[in-house]
């Protein structure tokens, strides 16, 4: 008896010396950096020309700074307009495909081809990405030459000059990218509810719509909230495709210039409080999201 | 009721062949950009600029060559550098990840439950938030324009520890372990020989997500990298975008992005199963 307990005791402090790694990194690389642009963020630093100026403490000027300045509420508008305009047809299309992925009375052919197909751009890298839809969507590219053939268009039309056009490229390519990653989720979602659920309410005579409206989506709110807050916090860190297409200047005026573009351009200038003060509001914001969810989830096991 | 039947029947027939039509659709929507970026990187400058075409041409190899003695564009090593950052990151992260993992599956100890929830609490936050104060403290440990910064991170990586962690549930009974303990393993060892082969087809699949998404990322190492040799893919596109576009020849442009893309598209394809189920799996449970 006592000497298993030894036995364990010497386990035991295994358990801790495996953690040592992620735990030393984690506080190298991750925190130390994270409490150090909190630092920052009370701090007045910045390059004028030239010259280096502070760093000063100013307390919460930088955070007043950036709220009066009408900018941060113009980015967090376009960020929120381009993650709902890729997000709402995302939703749409992946749950429709993951419904009819999952009725096994559909008998849909080639599923198992077109999950490998949605999900794919997923795995591109969005730079190249982006890249890719700035060439073929040019005044002169591939697109606008195929819709002039098909009849579509009488003269090309210039999506990088305009509000609507910039941003809707913006959001089909974050669509494209993420509706075969959502699909898979729910489809997950879906195959674990219980079939004999379905079966009863055939039995009483409900129709397809009804099914789904009063079944598949009551069960699926969890994963469908978890969805929707991991997109939301994804969206918040929209910046790869925007900067390559706008080459970071986030045009037409402005309209397409997101939160974290609007952060990367102050660490480019040096500007270390205002980048400071922007990183500490979205740590917050990603925070009462990621709260959210797993509140959310705890909740439901107790 | 026959007659029901048979209506039903018939409407199931319509609503199928609907559904396919437009599971097509998507499939086109989602494989047109990259047909175009193939057939375009066929075709020289002068050819492209007239407009789509459904055919390859002939200047792949000419664009490859033209690209690839671009002297304001390191390709060649942009290609060597990302896969250095890459593999180097899917190495570090499966191997730590599993070992941060098997800690909290296989030992008892006290906060390990505080432990856990901490990790799953730093999931979330995103690396940006922090930038700031990474970069500054690589600028101050002189660690810029070295791969370190964007290799070492990825041995605290929330995520995958917490794929591993899911997968021990499911793949590694603590029997085995402690049958390794009887024959007299060493702890350690006892990782490296008994859990790490069971948690192979794991580490396959994260380590396929971790090569990608180390091999696309663009904002933490431009701000880490500006010396031309130490330059990553990600950060020669944001270049070639810069450039002044109506001097530039669009055959390489398009060669350029189809170097960034393709390799990876073919590893996805030829392990696409796993990578699918994958997704699946590492989602939190519904």
């Amino acid at each position: 008896m006592i000497k298993k307990k030894t036995s364990c005791i010497k386990y035991t402090k295994w358990g801790y010396i495996f953690l040592i790694p992620f735990f030393l990194v984690y506080t190298v690389f991750s925190l130390i950096p994270l409490i150090s642009t909190f630092y920052n963020s009370f701090f007045e630093n910045y390059m004028s020309g030239l010259t280096q100026v502070g760093p000063n403490f100013v307390g919460l000027a930088n955070y007043n700074g950036l709220f009066e300045n009408t900018n941060l509420l113009k980015f967090t508008q376009n960020t929120l307009i381009m993650w709902l305009m890729g997000f709402i047809p995302q939703i749409c299309v992946s749950l429709l495909l993951a419904a009819w992925f999952t009725n096994i009375r559909l008998k849909i052919r080639g599923k198992q081809f077109f999950k490998v197909i949605i999900y794919m751009p997923n795995l591109i890298m969005a730079a190249a990405f982006s890249m890719l839809f700035f060439a073929i969507f040019s005044d002169i590219g591939p697109i606008n030459d195929l819709l002039m053939r098909l009849g579509i268009l009488d003269e090309p039309f210039r999506f990088l000059s305009s509000v609507g056009g910039t941003r809707g490229l913006v959001a089909l390519m974050n669509f494209l990218m993420w509706f075969g990653n959502t699909t898979i989720l729910l489809m997950a979602g879906m195959m674990g509810i219980d079939v004999s659920l379905f079966e009863a309410a055939e039995v009483d005579g409900a129709k397809a719509f009804e099914i789904f409206r009063m079944i598949t989506m009551p069960l699926l709110r969890p994963i469908f909230i978890y969805v929707l807050i991991t997109s939301l916090i994804g969206g918040i860190q929209m910046f790869d495709v925007p900067q390559i297409l706008t080459n970071g200047s986030g045009s037409p005026n402005n309209s397409s210039m997101t939160l974290i573009m609007y952060l990367n351009k102050h660490l480019y200038s040096k500007n270390y409080g205002m980048a400071g003060a922007l990183s500490v509001i979205l740590f917050i914001c990603t925070a009462v999201l990621s709260l959210l969810i797993y509140f959310k989830f705890t909740k439901k096991e107790n | 009721m026959m007659e029901k039947e048979r209506s039903g029947v018939a409407g199931l027939k319509i609503k199928r062949a609907l559904i396919h039509i437009v599971l097509i659709l998507l499939t086109i929507i989602c494989l047109l950009p990259f047909y175009i970026l193939l057939i375009n990187s066929t075709r020289n400058h002068v050819d492209i600029q007239k407009g789509f075409s459904i055919l390859p041409g002939k200047a792949f190899l000419k664009n490859f060559q033209n690209l690839m003695s671009n002297p304001n564009l390191p390709v060649l090593r942009g290609i060597f550098n990302s896969f250095i950052v890459a593999s180097g990151s899917a190495v570090l992260t499966t191997y730590f990840s599993s070992l941060t993992a098997y800690a909290i599956h296989a030992y008892d100890f006290k906060g390990k439950k505080t432990i856990f929830t901490f990790i799953l609490m730093i999931m979330m936050v995103p690396t940006q938030v922090s930038a700031l104060g990474f970069v500054d403290l690589m600028r101050d440990m002189n660690l810029t324009n070295n791969f370190i910064p964007l290799i070492a991170p990825s041995i605290a990586a929330p995520v995958v520890f917490f794929f591993m962690k899911q997968y021990m549930e499911s793949a590694l009974p603590i029997e085995i372990v402690e049958a390794g303990r009887i024959d007299g393993a060493h702890e350690f060892r006892a990782f490296n020989t008994i859990v790490l082969p069971i948690m192979k087809p794991a580490i396959a699949v994260q380590a396929i997500f971790a090569f990608t998404s180390s091999w696309n990322n663009y904002f933490i190492p431009s701000l880490i990298l500006d010396k031309k040799d130490m330059k990553t893919l990600p950060i020669l596109i944001a270049q070639l975008r810069s450039a002044d576009f109506l001097k530039f020849d669009m055959g390489q442009v398009y060669m350029m992005i189809a170097i960034s893309i393709f390799p990876v598209m073919i590893v996805y394809f030829l392990v696409s199963k796993s990578i699918v189920q994958g997704v699946a799996l590492g989602s939190v449970k519904g």
